[in-house]
């Protein structure tokens, strides 16, 4: 591996090795990935304290996941590592797709403007750990344990004994609620018994990362049958640091073990690359898709999170994505709870929403590999017609499906949804992740986004004539003594304003008139709207939201 | 709601039959399932509505004359 030094890091021995009793920890998280971190950092933001246990002592190692959603890139940012990822990942809004030998069309991603995040960013997942646990280990209220093994679980009423092979030896502590970011191949999903149903794709991918100076622009490169690849289809990523992911099929039938090999490896990119493009081989694997899910997530003091809860192909990178957006639904229900503002059938709700989610996430994906990979005649030849027509006509472009990446669920039915009113945009309906917009606080330029997602906020626009502080100060009173308590922001294009919407655009996207009202969860979906504020509706939706009706 | 046509559209049956199959003259299985689904895809996007396009799929499910293949 030549274009990213690995980092090590160290074994800290800690006295829960050779404490007499286990040790009481509130919640641990059992691995370091990026589902784990973010959740950790989530958590310790929220000031609960997380231990979390690796077995490792470095990041991941190899091409995992690389294209990192809007969505990620917005919890990411209220985490603190927003300018980092930005700053060393590659930007991409073209995607070409060819059919046979030459180009069928290609399309933008036309970002809207307005928005702090781009679409999509592309960086290796190492970078991303790496990143996260810098952030971890300068937390305080975050304890990092690595080579520390999970070899055993006793899950009980008020938590979970958990045993750990360490360089101390065996231990055990007590968690009173264990996060399992364990991955695909889940240790604690397996010691649990649990069932982890789906499909098998009968198609094997070569993935291999290369290190190579091209003058490819940072695009999105798909491939169907083209005339170097046999038939099959190829997709070219650019990564940080000159490093291109590529995906290649290999068909059902292929070896793993031989396809892996440098002398086959080789003429394949050459084939695809050109005779004489120099370049060196960083990663190679080969690996089979599969959708699967747990039917459930929680299981009493034990939930489950990203890759452990839900696997999916890795066509529109709804894994990773997915995941982090786990966390984030989970972290801000976990600390209400634990801080005794919330009952635990508040957690349900992360099942509900968050189940929700994987189906779409595992629907798409599945779709998304039935087009990569038709199996039978008919679904191949609809494909094929697809493809065929796609480059004459537009309207087939819609039907061609390389993967439809990810954008955040809408958490529609959520048993925490609260009333939504007439008039308003349906992209911000209850359940729906907010958008973000500029806005002006304190005559400095900003987002909306980073005014959201501490605590639960009432987004106001004041009634017309009002004064923003005094319609404010009205409504604040509707929450007095509610906890969670609720931060009232105003919002409007009046200098007076707590948010000075100076471009129209939070209006325009939120369909903001004089009275409405949005209240914002502390993961930024939307709880419920009102055209005009009601004191009585918004207690009671504040209750919905926090599981304590409904 | 049902709102596939089922009355007679359109005449010059007889000329848009023979038309079809002359489209397939010289094809074989294969490039024919292709032209098929090619007709199919313009079709679709040409009647522009999923609830007609639904009905129709559903239709063409119930029809068959071999039992093994209706749904």
């Amino acid at each position: 591996m030549g274009s990213y030094h690995y980092p090590r890091y160290d074994y800290r021995p800690t006295p829960d090795a050779t404490a007499p009793q286990p040790a009481e920890h509130e919640t641990v998280v059992v691995g370091a990935g990026p589902v784990g971190l973010a959740f950790a950092l989530d958590m310790a933001q929220r000031g609960r304290r997380v231990l979390v246990l690796d077995e490792d002592d470095t990041v991941s190692f190899g091409s995992r996941a690389i294209c990192w959603s809007k969505r990620t890139l917005e919890i990411m940012d209220r985490l603190g590592l927003g300018d980092r990822l930005l700053g060393k990942g590659v930007l991409w809004n073209t995607g070409r797709v060819f059919f046979r030998d030459r180009e069928i069309y290609h399309f933008d991603l036309l970002p809207e403007s307005g928005h702090r995040m781009p679409a999509f960013i592309n960086l290796q997942q190492y970078y991303f750990e790496e990143y996260a646990i810098d952030a971890a280990l300068a937390h305080p209220s975050i304890e990092l344990r690595f080579q520390s093994r999970v070899t055993a679980i006793e899950p009980g009423e008020d938590g979970v004994l958990v045993e750990i092979d360490s360089p101390q030896g065996r231990y055990r502590l007590h968690a009173a609620w264990l996060i399992a970011c364990d991955g695909a191949r889940s240790g604690l999903r397996r010691r649990m018994g649990l069932d982890f149903r789906g499909k098998v794709f009968e198609d094997r991918f070569l993935i291999t990362d290369v290190q190579m100076e091209a003058e490819f622009p940072a695009e999105r490169w798909f491939w169907f049958e083209p005339p170097f690849h046999n038939g099959q289809s190829a997709l070219l990523h650019k990564q940080a640091d000159n490093v291109w992911r590529i995906d290649l099929q290999l068909g059902w039938d292929a070896d793993p073990e031989e396809e892996k090999r440098r002398e086959r490896v080789i003429p394949r990119l050459q084939a695809m690359l050109g005779e004489d493009r120099r370049f060196e081989i960083e990663w190679v694997s080969v690996y089979t898709f599969q959708c699967r899910r747990l039917e459930r997530f929680r299981h009493g003091r034990v939930i489950f999170a990203g890759d452990s809860a839900h696997q999916v192909s890795p066509f529109g990178a709804r894994g990773g994505n997915g995941g982090i957006q786990d966390g984030d639904n989970l972290a801000w229900k976990l600390a209400l709870v634990q801080e005794g503002n919330a009952p635990e059938s508040l957690l349900d709700s992360y099942d509900f929403e968050r189940g929700l989610a994987a189906d779409e996430n595992i629907r798409n994906s599945t779709r998304s590999t039935d087009f990569i990979t038709p199996k039978g005649a008919a679904s191949r030849a609809f494909r094929d017609a697809v493809l065929e027509l796609s480059e004459r006509f537009p309207f087939a472009r819609r039907f061609v499906n390389s993967g439809r990446l990810s954008v955040p669920a809408v958490y529609d039915d959520s048993p925490l949804n609260g009333p939504d009113a007439e008039g308003f945009p349906p992209s911000l309906r209850p359940g729906a992740a907010c958008l973000d917009a500029p806005v002006r606080c304190g005559g400095r330029d900003g987002w909306l986004l980073h005014h959201l997602g501490r605590e639960f906020t009432l987004l106001l626009c004041p009634p017309g004539g009002a004064a923003p502080r005094e319609a404010a100060a009205e409504v604040a009173t509707a929450f007095a003594g509610a906890m969670p308590g609720v931060a009232v922001k105003t919002i409007g294009s009046d200098p007076a304003c707590d948010l000075v919407d100076h471009a129209g655009i939070v209006a325009d996207r939120y369909g903001l008139m004089p009275g409405s009202a949005y209240l914002v969860r502390p993961d930024q979906h939307v709880a419920a709207r009102w055209r005009v504020f009601d004191r009585e509706a918004g207690r009671a939706a504040l209750a919905r939201a926090t599981g304590r009706e409904g | 709601m049902e709102r596939l046509a089922t009355e007679a559209r359109i005449g010059e049956v007889d000329d848009i039959y023979a038309e079809l199959i002359e489209a397939h003259r010289g094809l074989d299985p294969e490039q024919s399932l292709r032209l098929h689904a090619r007709l199919v895809l313009l079709l679709i996007n040409q009647i522009g509505d999923a609830a007609v396009v639904r009905e129709a799929i559903r239709a063409a499910r119930e029809t068959a004359s071999d039992p093994r293949t209706a749904s």
